[in-house]
């Protein structure tokens, strides 16, 4: 059978498809086809023809097989050191192989490729650091990714997740009016806590235009209004756009570039229509890859960055506690131990070590660092899509481990953990080994820290 | 034999060598690309150039990395073949006498006891990486033929070279196979994984310019930390 009901090389296009794939419960189905799923060995050698050039094809010939990569891997110490878990085997055993063969693979070779893919590199980048040449096999791992969707060989959850975002420009389905209704409501909610909180549509030549998640407006509204609460504790003239607001890419988990494409210009586009002076993004890792980092390529945009300056979170959390535009209650500082999950997305990708560092230094009294940290830190256990494919869990639990001991060697019961990913891992790591901890994003810590300035203060009864 | 094997075949092997691998350097960046490899080379090319040669620098000082720092074994095996494959090709004396020969003038050379010194540590370097090969798992299972055919080439030169250099068995025999295989390396360097003698530094460079261009190279005070 060529093309299955459900997996096939077609990507997802209306509603309808999307919700008989979310139908077929647990991909049961679509795994089954999947077996039975042609290659197009024609398709892949052009592919690879036009788009593995000088630095993947380097990367691939000059590995000295040295396995100096394998103490780097996470994956690799998690799971018992196993030789296959080494990331030069991982990807010598399957780009590697796809790449010498031209293409010329089977369904089952497909189907190996996108075990290792998804659920034995969840594309930390952290190897790149640990090789003698450089070679990042994270990078090569998502560009595999890409190639295994273009064959329509890709988990269920990720062709669902990149299907949302063709479908609703967003990783979940909210609709414009959704996301409006949402803000209104939030902001409704709030006000009477917050005298003149408001949540801002499309106003124009703003200082600052946020972008979140959408399973923030989906299923932690709250989160909205502590985003809405902290810029209006801060005096931010900000706004939110109507559509662009999604900053979440699953479609870079499921390498289905031209979804990515899809979603990253609608931000840009929000963002040429209202000129913000800048756009901050919220406590999500690999929202700000996607958006921040590896979008502006996705865009054709040369310069290589967004069309306005675009900070994370935890950068204008920095500089807000730097300046005073938020003051911290010194008796309401965190007393207990208190430990940070650093996200690879945006510490070990994008240099923002420091940011979450100084934050710290603000709020925490007893800041202890986890082993090891900031750029060379552990993936929370669950990055890259790994958190959200049923069929892996079990070796996403394994996974966990890591980041388990790595809290207990702390010493600490809370951990923050500024990013959507890393916050999941955490909690479902508290649920699977029960440690005793307790995880937070920035924002709500931040609203019952605060010092709120008299004129926002509630009128005395 | 050896008149042919240091005249004319000299020559061809250092063409080959040094040709070869400007070509394959050249093709290296010919072949990047700004939107597949996702990192906008030319408009932030001195941020970039900072990093590829804060990355380069940094994998060549021993201890220079977290890598190096925690596989020490490797770190030192690795340190003393390459010192000793860079040093000795160019500084020994008697390969001076051939540069004289040739063009009137020589470099430097090695006094006999370091280069000697030198040798014997290369060989041991080697030694240590071969035991690698075979003693670790995780290296075990990368090993292939090919791996064995490039750690045995490059360190053949310095074996034949010593046992000749020591005057052992027969002088003109193991001079012989020190000519030949130094210059099987040079020749096959920019058609196997020797090409990383150049690639290196392009691989290594371009992930440096890759961090400092893309990955947060403005955000960071100094330097990627490595």
């Amino acid at each position: 059978m060529p093309q299955g009901t459900f997996c096939n090389t077609t990507p997802i296009s209306s509603e309808e498809e999307l919700k008989a794939l979310l139908g077929d419960k647990g991909g049961a189905q679509y795994y089954e086809e999947m077996k039975e799923l042609d290659v197009n060995s024609d398709a892949i050698a052009k592919l690879l023809e036009d788009t593995c050039q000088s630095r993947i094809r380097t990367w691939l010939e000059i590995c000295a097989h040295c396995g100096m990569c394998a103490d780097s891997c996470f994956l690799y110490r998690v799971n018992d050191r196993d030789p296959k878990q080494v990331p030069a085997y991982k990807i010598q055993s399957t780009l590697g192989e796809l790449v010498k063969k031209k293409g010329k693979v089977t369904n089952e070779f497909m189907r190996h490729c996108v075990d290792v893919a998804w659920s034995q590199c969840t594309c930390c980048n952290r190897c790149g650091m640990y090789c003698p040449h450089g070679i990042d096999m994270g990078v090569m791992f998502s560009y595999l990714r890409g190639i295994l969707n273009s064959q329509g060989f890709v988990p269920w959850e990720m062709k669902i997740g990149s299907g949302m975002h063709r479908v609703y420009n967003a990783q979940m389905d909210v609709t414009t009016e959704d996301w409006i209704d949402t803000c209104e409501w939030m902001a409704e909610e709030y006000e009477e806590e917050w005298p003149g909180l408001e949540i801002p549509i499309d106003k124009e030549d703003a200082d600052i235009m946020y972008t979140l998640n959408a399973r923030e407006p989906k299923h932690y509204p709250e989160d909205l209004a502590e985003a809405a609460i902290l810029f209006h504790l801060a005096g931010e003239n900000w706004t939110v756009p109507s559509t662009g607001w999604e900053q979440t890419s699953l479609s870079m988990f499921a390498g289905d570039w031209a979804a990515c494409k899809m979603q990253v210009e609608s931000v840009y586009n929000a963002i040429e229509k209202l000129r913000p002076k800048r756009v901050i993004g919220t406590e999500c890792g690999h929202a700000h890859r996607a958006t921040v980092i590896e979008g502006p390529y996705w865009a054709g945009r040369e310069d290589g960055l967004p069309p306005a300056p675009y900070i994370h979170y935890v950068e204008w959390v920095a500089e807000a506690l730097r300046t005073g535009k938020i003051k911290i209650d010194p008796e309401k500082k965190i007393k207990e131990p208190v430990t940070l999950q650093d996200s690879c997305n945006y510490v070990r990708n994008h240099g923002l070590a420091k940011a979450t560092r100084e934050i710290m230094s603000y709020i925490a009294e007893d800041f202890r660092e986890m082993g090891p940290n900031r750029e060379h830190n552990y993936c929370c256990g669950g990055g890259g899509g790994f958190n959200g494919i049923g069929k892996y869990r079990k070796e996403r639990n394994k996974a966990l481990q890591t980041k388990r001991d790595q809290i207990l060697a702390t010493g600490c019961k809370l951990v923050i953990a500024p990013c959507h990913n890393c916050w999941d891992a955490i909690r479902d790591l508290e649920e699977e080994y029960e440690i005793g901890i307790r995880w937070s994003f920035l924002k709500p810590l931040l609203i019952k820290m605060a010092i709120v300035p008299d004129h926002l203060k509630l009128p005395e009864e | 034999m050896i008149a042919f094997l240091t005249g004319p075949m000299l020559w061809v092997s250092l063409l080959v060598f040094f040709g070869g691998l400007t070509v394959r350097a050249v093709l290296y960046v010919r072949g990047l690309s700004w939107k597949l490899d996702r990192v906008a080379y030319k408009p932030h090319m001195a941020l970039g150039m900072r990093g590829a040669i804060h990355s380069i620098r940094c994998w060549l000082i021993p201890g220079g990395t977290y890598g190096w720092r925690q596989q020490p074994f490797m770190a030192v095996g690795f340190f003393l073949f390459h010192i000793g494959a860079i040093l000795l090709p160019l500084f020994l004396l008697a390969h001076q006498e051939l540069i004289k020969m040739a063009f009137g003038f020589s470099l430097p050379t090695l006094p006999s006891g370091v280069a000697d010194a030198l040798t014997v540590l290369a060989i041991i370097g080697g030694f240590m990486l071969a035991i690698r090969r075979i003693a670790l798992p995780e290296v075990r299972i990368l090993t292939t033929p090919y791996d064995w055919f490039i750690l045995g080439i490059s360190v053949a030169p310095f074996v034949t070279g010593f046992i000749a250099r020591l005057h052992l068995g027969n002088y003109d025999f193991w001079l012989t196979c020190h000519i030949l295989t130094g210059e099987a390396v040079l020749i096959l360097a920019p058609f196997t994984k020797l090409s990383h003698i150049v690639l290196f530094f392009m691989s290594r460079g371009q992930l440096g310019m890759d961090y400092n261009i893309k990955r947060g190279g403005a955000k960071r005070e100094t330097a990627f930390p490595w």
